[in-house]
């Protein structure tokens, strides 16, 4: 791993620009010899998780390889001859292109408009209530269903909202109006919005209440003897309080973003909706496993497209976030 | 006076705060609510069911679905493949992240940097299912329990928030002064840091046995064999597919069928099953969870 022969002594770290207080670089007083014979102990605390790491989270990168090659099971990822671009043009090409990306995009940006803003409404009105019973009973309840396995909330909505005797509908039939397939291309967005609502809202809400909890409460001590409402001192002292985590809150979102739910929405998957739920990833899922011949080497392009768009934009959100917000991540 | 004393609020405030506690008593209602629905699904009698009599109270109680959950083998089995799962997931992982965690919250560790971009430039860039699909199968440890297990056991985001408690837990002078008494790395992080750890070692079982617990991809993507499906694999079959085959849940078929009415009552009893173990988790979860949120936050 680490060669000391090979590999010269790490330079002292600068101090970022901008930073008031420069460190003495005084760590760094013995050489980098002997530094690596003191610690060849934390070396081999560290094997393991190392080991780990080659294995299960660099393996795959140097297999990403097999999107430029044309993979085939018996020569394995190494010994397949090389293809170029050629998958990847295949997808961009690809007449499903199109709809795959624009299901992805919807789906993520409908997803962050509805609940990138809940939470932190949700956060700022708990913070308001002076109840602890009541705060601790809405809090307790409203976790809850975050440890609900994805399976068992898809589970749910498909007996619930099932058009035929799902509880929703049968109110919805009392009422007189149609049976609704919640699960159908019409409805296939909402359900999978709201659902996730109602799983993580709650959840969402802590790392707020937490950043909320550090706010000086002399803040709001002086604003109420100037006789502000709680709707102002929630506009002019909690949000702006909050908003550091917000926006790491929001760059962490952008990265992650294409990738959120594929589990989800492949269970909510059916035939009959696939025109708005085929995104990125399982439409790669699709292609490997789920087709009579599986394209092994197409699949992986399309993760690798996904990844390299997911890059850009976290990229992106971060440089964006340092020069609107000056908070940033990296 | 002495009312109006009492009175915390005023004109506009006291309508916005009857608005938060409705809102707030609104919403909780509405979380509650599915939960409450399926678990008096499960125990109301199946003709009441069928015909739409419950909607928030059992209706003629019994438990039949539930015997016929613990009565199926593929379920109990599904039951106890989970448990496996979970048990050795939890462990690996949390022996992972903490040393991984220890030894990089050590500021004298050379090449520290590098190690952290090690972790986490996989964890920014991942390289996607297939060709992890194709490690996997070129490790040889397809249609294995260790299939389920291994793949993203290390949550370097845990990792992280493991790492930032030894920063914070553990002053550099406990260190300096093991060291001058002349004790190795070895033994400061198993008799010294190790038993500092309990929340952090917590919050590591926690977090790794919930996501091994509700855990089914993994599953699906690595094992054929249905003797190691784990329950949720099993839950996604019987709850997720249109076409729903009673013999699914093994047992007499046509005595199944027979009783076709009990089918659904089934899949409500199949949720609360699935859900029970998270749920007896969860009141130790949410207090450690939130310290967890917590210390990664301030990273």
């Amino acid at each position: 791993m680490t060669s000391p022969t090979t590999t010269a002594p790490p330079t002292p770290r600068a101090p970022a620009p901008g930073s008031a207080s420069r460190r003495p670089t005084k760590k760094h007083q013995y050489p980098l010899g002997l530094r690596l014979k003191r610690s060849w102990r934390l070396y081999v605390l560290l094997l393991p998780p190392f080991v780990y790491g080659i294995l299960f989270m660099w393996a795959p990168l140097y297999g990403l390889q097999m999107a430029f090659k044309d993979f085939s099971v018996a020569l394995g990822i190494s010994g397949s001859p090389w293809a170029g671009l050629k998958y990847l043009d295949q997808f961009v090409n690809s007449f499903q292109f199109g709809t795959v990306i624009k299901n992805s995009l919807i789906l993520n940006f409908y997803e962050l408009l509805a609940l990138f803003p809940l939470p932190i409404v949700l956060a700022l009105l708990l913070n308001v209530v002076r109840n602890m019973k009541f705060k601790r009973t809405v809090q307790l309840i409203t976790y809850a269903p975050y440890f609900i396995s994805t399976v068992v909330v898809v589970g749910i909505i498909i007996m619930l909202f099932s058009p035929s005797g799902g509880i929703v509908n049968q109110v919805i039939v009392g009422m007189g109006g149609q049976p609704t397939d919640f699960l159908s291309s019409d409805f296939f967005r909402h359900t999978y919005v709201w659902s996730g609502a109602w799983q993580t809202l709650g959840y969402s809400a802590i790392i707020y209440l937490a950043a909320l909890a550090g706010i000086d409460p002399q803040l709001h001590e002086a604003a109420k003897v100037d006789g502000a409402s709680i709707v102002r001192r929630i506009w002019h002292i909690d949000l702006p309080g909050i908003l550091p985590v917000m926006v790491t809150l929001l760059i962490l979102n952008m990265g992650s973003m294409l990738s959120v739910g594929f589990e989800k929405v492949l269970l909510m998957q059916t035939p009959l909706n696939l025109d708005v739920s085929e995104v990125i990833d399982t439409y790669s899922y699709n292609v490997a496993f789920a087709s009579s011949i599986p394209q092994y080497s197409y699949a992986a392009a399309i993760g690798l497209f996904k990844s390299v768009i997911a890059v850009i934009m976290l990229v992106m959100a971060n440089w964006l976030a340092r020069r609107v917000a000056k908070t940033s991540l990296f | 006076m002495l009312r109006a004393r009492r009175m915390k609020y005023t004109g506009g405030d006291a309508a916005f705060m009857i608005s938060t506690y409705v809102l707030l008593a609104v919403f909780t209602l509405s979380v509650l609510y599915p939960l409450v629905f399926v678990l008096s699904a499960s125990v109301s009698s199946a003709d009441a069911l069928t015909r739409g009599d419950v909607w928030l109270w059992p209706v003629g109680i019994n438990v039949d679905a539930y015997t016929e959950v613990f009565g199926s083998p593929r379920l109990v089995r599904g039951f106890l493949n989970s448990v496996l799962y979970t048990v050795l997931g939890s462990a690996i992982g949390t022996f992972l992240t903490l040393l991984a965690g220890y030894v990089l919250s050590r500021d004298d560790l050379p090449f520290r940097r590098s190690l952290m971009f090690f972790f986490l430039i996989p964890f920014l860039f991942s390289a996607g299912i297939i060709p992890t699909y194709m490690i996997v199968n070129a490790l040889g440890l397809m249609n294995s329990i260790w299939a389920v297990v291994l793949p993203g056991v290390l949550n370097v985001f845990n990792m992280i928030i493991t790492m930032t408690f030894y920063r914070l837990n553990i002053p550099k002078e406990m260190l300096e002064a093991a060291q001058v008494d002349g004790a190795t790395d070895f033994r400061f992080f198993f008799r010294m840091a190790i038993p500092l750890s309990k929340p952090i070692i917590a919050v590591n079982v926690l977090f790794y046995a919930i996501t091994q617990w509700n855990g089914w991809f993994n599953a699906l993507l690595y094992l054929s064999d249905d003797t190691l499906f784990p329950l949720q694999l099993v839950l996604r079959e019987i709850l997720t597919q249109s076409q729903v085959d009673p013999s699914m849940i093994g047992g007499d078929v046509s005595e199944l069928i027979r009783r076709k009415e009990l089918f659904d009552k089934l899949k409500y009893a199949l949720i609360v099953v699935a859900m029970i173990p998270p749920m007896i988790a969860y009141p130790f979860v949410q207090k450690h969870f939130t310290k967890g949120a917590l210390i990664g936050s301030l990273k």
